[in-house]
């Protein structure tokens, strides 16, 4: 077995996740080749849709921007994107979302919007962009990120996309048509909500213990029972990604 | 209504850009008309209200350059790349206003005020911070269910800047690849400049009027320039300019080397085609894309 980066372990435990004939909505960067990766391995009827409206991408080059050309030529449609939103999102269509953000809180509510207070921002971030939608809307969402403790406050300074809120009864009660966060894969692990919403730790990537994970989180992270290790980058998904998906390594390394 | 409605970018920029307008310079990554701003810039207009889902590096250079007031985003950074880093220093600092929203709540402004409503529902994302901090948000009971519904009122700019592969002298536009909110911001805005990679006979349009997606009686009016949307790209003229985004990232920490790039490439050259010009053969081989063409279709003989 190769040794393999941060990086490459988040994209593949991500794209393990998808399923053949899932719908996603791809974010650029990792989850873009999370995807890719998946649509060359045990996912070849995955159909990419990005939030620039277009459906059914089939990139020959990794992209670096959402909205590349290589996106659209070779593409099973393109829309506007008032319509990849409402036609698409807002409608049901989307299988899987790809979220990512500054801060998780152990409710899987994201912030990609600002730390400290909003009108006096310490640190403006992007913003929403499409992630309060996805978030509510696709049936599972997946956030990748890496773990460290001030990306895993106990309550996040903005909820910019909304996971669990305060827990699962409330987002059931708001009445949102998606299932929330079903994973997030972090370069230690992965979490997963339990019965309540809460995240809790479900698998160890090999070599890392439950301590670790637990001193780069910001609330006391539970352990689930049934605690699993994740299997190791195999040489072909390696291959894959650094020959095929991300040959200049621009996301990887 | 002008049959022919050809300008300088120069000449339109000064007759329909005002100090003060809201001006939505469309383009979702495709198209974006960079020349249109940076002729904004070389004419000093002020105090402007910009408004774009992605202010990407077309609005950080306007606001870089002191012409606007407010910013109007649904997300504010460098695409695949990182942070607009000027945009987010000067709100950081309190010297630029701002109003915010999700890219869905921004493209519904555009929705109402193209379709002439009163305001455009959503369904609720179970957010609420921005609904919060945006008072623009607004909820409604739905009469037929009572849910609740989340509403953005139309955004109507004063002027729309439009980038096209190709237009007629009247104003009808041809635009495939990325379409964003084009349209929508065509029909929302009171005046639209259209800026075009080529001008065709008006045979050319009506051969494929599926692929019209601006009517002439929304444009006043319509500038040929080529390579208007470079680093931005035109679907099948060339690439966009992925080198010139990361490197941007790198300059943009900086203050100074992001006014003496204003200078060497903005003020320092009279329009686009000087810009082209000077960019290089290097540039134009490294943009250049193979061809790659559609099946033509057969509309009849009727």
């Amino acid at each position: 077995m190769s040794a393999y980066t941060a990086a490459e372990l988040m994209t593949i435990n991500a794209a393990r996740l998808l399923r053949d004939h899932d719908v996603v909505f791809v974010g650029v960067g990792l989850p873009n080749l999370a995807c890719n990766l998946a649509q060359r391995t045990h996912a070849p009827n995955l159909v990419l849709v990005y939030e620039a409206g277009v459906i059914g991408a089939r990139p020959s080059r990794l992209p670096l921007s959402i909205g590349d050309p290589t996106l659209v030529s070779g593409a099973a449609s393109v829309c506007s994107m008032y319509d990849i939103f409402s036609l698409y999102l807002q409608r049901g269509l989307i299988d899987v979302g790809f979220l990512g953000g500054a801060q998780i809180d152990r409710f899987g509510n994201i912030n990609a919007t600002v730390i400290g207070d909003y009108f006096h921002p310490k640190v403006r971030l992007p913003g929403s962009g499409g992630s309060m939608e996805i978030a509510a809307w696709a049936n599972r969402c997946y956030i990748i990120t890496p773990h460290q403790k001030r990306r895993f406050p106990e309550r996040v300074d903005f909820r910019t996309s909304a996971g669990f809120l305060s827990g699962r009864a409330e987002r059931i009660a708001s009445g949102v048509r998606g299932g929330g966060p079903q994973a997030v894969v972090t370069d230690l692990g992965i979490l997963e909500p339990d019965e309540s919403g809460e995240l809790i730790l479900t698998a160890l990537h090999p070599g890392v213990t439950v301590e670790q994970v637990q001193a780069n989180t910001g609330w006391p992270l539970r352990v689930a029972a049934n605690l699993r290790t994740t299997e190791p980058p195999t040489d072909e998904e390696l291959r894959i990604l650094r020959e095929e998906l991300d040959p200049q390594g621009i996301y990887i390394r | 209504m002008p049959s022919d409605k050809r300008c300088s970018l120069t000449e339109a920029i000064a007759e329909f850009v005002h100090d003060g307008d809201c001006v939505y310079a469309a383009g979702f990554t495709h198209l974006i008309p960079f020349a249109a701003a940076h002729e904004i810039i070389r004419q000093g207009r002020r105090n402007l209200v910009l408004a774009r889902a992605t202010p990407d590096l077309i609005y950080e250079q306007m606001i870089a350059a002191g012409c606007a007031r407010k910013l109007i985003f649904s997300y504010m950074g460098n695409p695949g790349v990182g942070s607009l880093r000027i945009v987010r220093a000067e709100i950081e600092a309190g010297r630029l206003e701002w109003e915010e929203y999700s890219h869905f709540g921004m493209i519904s402004r555009l929705q109402a005020g193209a379709a002439g409503l009163p305001f455009m529902p959503m369904n609720p994302t179970a957010a609420g911070d921005l609904e919060r901090v945006n008072p623009n948000y607004r909820r409604l009971q739905d009469p037929y269910t009572g849910r609740e519904v989340v509403v953005v009122p139309p955004l109507n700019p004063d002027v729309a800047i439009i980038h096209v592969q190709r237009a007629d002298r009247r104003g009808n536009a041809h635009i495939w690849g990325i379409i964003g909110e084009q349209k929508e911001a065509a029909f929302a805005a009171r005046h639209v400049i259209l800026t075009a990679e080529e001008i065709v006979e008006e045979e050319v349009i009506r051969s494929d009027p599926n692929r019209t997606l601006i009517p002439e009686f929304v444009v006043d009016a319509v500038c040929h320039v080529p390579y208007c949307a470079h680093p931005s790209y035109t679907q099948g003229y060339y690439d966009r300019d992925n080198a010139f985004y990361l490197t941007w990232d790198k300059l943009s920490e900086s203050r100074e080397a992001v006014l003496a790039w204003l200078e060497e490439w903005v003020f320092g050259v009279k329009d686009r085609q000087e810009y082209w010009q000077k960019l290089g053969e290097e540039t134009h081989q490294r943009l250049a894309v193979k061809p790659r063409w559609s099946a033509p279709i057969n509309y009849g003989d009727y």
